[in-house]
């Protein structure tokens, strides 16, 4: 009796790995070709202390079969990550399946590339890879279920935090774009300037340059005894 | 033997719940990419049948703004193809299961690289909690107000967004003009004095040399 039930539980402790393995290794999303050594990059434009979290996994072609192969050993993803001033955040190899996670200390323009770095370039010559993305800032960055969790709140204190989240994203997205706009006033500022000045200093030169003229061809032509 | 039948049933209902997840996996894609010239880059989601999704692109920087767009069904059907658009909004309930691709190209131009952004959203959005799904009592006065505020905030995230994308162009275009504004104006002056100087070698070239021609004006 004992033995049939300890069967019967080993048997769907199969099932339940079994599908759970099947959920795990479907699509996740967004995916693109990548060739052997293209570089891909995306930028992401952040206020600061913003966490960014990235996910990827990677398929390579398999020539003879066709197909994408689900999983890929020894294959390696070389993440990249440059902040707006183009100072490296973050430079690291991961495996053919990876996550990274990063948070922008400067706002701007964070630019966040990746290339392959397959150790096993025969198998890969002329192949391609098909890697999928997905990333997360901010707010969605946030797991949920997680801090519901950690911190032991009610399903109502949880929709409140994600609010309380949501806007202190917008109230930090309010401050980078104020801090944008001053850089634009100052360029816009800088342009007035320029052109004013460069306009004043070519009329004085092509003022000066007509007087030289003049100056030299009436010299010149008093000496030709023509004039 | 009578213990194992009710675990048997919620471990199903386990595995129900799991595939049901797998089923309809709302998501969202919001990527900004810089597009080479000559260049098209494809991307590719996998979508249900009858789950709608939506497509939205806006070019920031680079020539003139504009890019070609085109979205294919798993059978390889255009169902929507753009040219030269700056910025466009697509939405599309999906007939067939299968990858969907969508592809941005700037194949029509020579030497400008543009940074397109584009947002792709599948299904609705997740709930925050995975039993949140699936309620079987009605939402409190506190939920439902959650709830509005939460879509308001949305929307005011999303705008947000989109001002933040045109006013990256305007800044783009503003800082352009900065350095072209001294540029040209170098240009300008360098070719000042070349073309004066050489006037007045030119000038001073039709008199010195002692030619026929100036002494039939003179007679």
């Amino acid at each position: 009796m004992a033995g049939v039930r300890a069967g019967l539980l080993r048997a769907m402790g199969r099932q339940v790995l079994l599908l759970l393995a099947v959920c795990a290794t479907g699509a996740r999303g967004l995916y693109f070709h990548i060739g052997e050594t293209e570089k891909r990059c995306f930028i992401e434009e952040i206020p600061d202390e913003t966490m960014v979290i990235g996910n990827y996994r990677t398929q390579m072609w398999d020539k003879q079969k066709e197909v994408f192969l689900p999983s890929t050993p020894g294959l390696g993803m070389h993440v990249e990550v440059k902040d707006p001033d183009g100072k490296v955040v973050l430079s690291r190899q991961y495996g053919s399946e990876g996550r990274f996670t990063f948070t922008s200390h400067t706002p701007g323009d964070h630019q966040i590339c990746l290339h392959s770095n397959s150790t096993r370039m025969a198998l890969f010559a002329g192949g391609k890879l098909r890697v999928h993305l997905d990333i997360q800032v901010g707010e969605h960055a946030n797991n949920y279920p997680e801090i519901a969790a950690k911190d032991k709140l009610t399903e109502l204190q949880l929709r409140a935090r994600q609010l309380l989240d949501q806007v202190e994203q917008i109230q930090k997205e309010q401050d980078y774009q104020r801090y944008r706009e001053e850089r634009f006033r100052l360029t816009s500022e800088s342009t007035n300037q320029r052109v004013l000045w460069w306009s004043i200093a070519q009329t004085v030169i092509l003022i000066l340059t007509g007087i030289w003229q003049m100056r030299h061809l009436k010299s010149f032509f008093e000496a030709k005894k023509l004039v | 033997m009578g213990s194992a039948a009710p675990l048997s049933a919620s471990v199903l209902l386990l595995l129900l719940l799991l595939l049901l997840l797998r089923a309809e996996q709302p998501r969202g894609a919001e990527l900004t990419f810089e597009l080479p010239d000559n260049a098209k880059q494809c991307f590719h989601e996998e979508v249900e049948q009858g789950v709608k999704f939506s497509l939205d692109y806006q070019v920031i920087t680079g020539g003139h703004y504009d890019v070609d767009c085109y979205v294919e069904d798993p059978q390889g059907n255009t169902i929507y193809r753009e040219t030269k658009k700056q910025y466009d909004s697509f939405t599309y309930r999906a007939e067939v299961k299968g990858v969907y691709q969508f592809c941005f190209s700037n194949e029509f131009s020579t030497f400008s690289h543009k940074t397109v952004y584009f947002d792709f959203q599948v299904g609705d959005e997740p709930p925050i909690l995975p039993d949140m799904g699936n309620r079987v009592t009605a939402l409190t006065q506190m939920e439902s107000a959650c709830v509005t505020i939460h879509e308001a905030l949305k929307t005011v995230i999303d705008s947000q967004t989109h001002y933040r994308l045109r006013e990256a162009q305007d800044r783009a275009r503003a800082e352009d003009l900065n350095s072209r504004v001294s540029y040209w104006s170098i240009g300008e002056t360098i070719a000042l004095f070349v073309v004066s100087f050489s006037q007045v070698l030119l000038l001073k070239s039709f008199f010195t040399e002692k030619r026929p021609i100036s002494r039939a004006v003179h007679s």
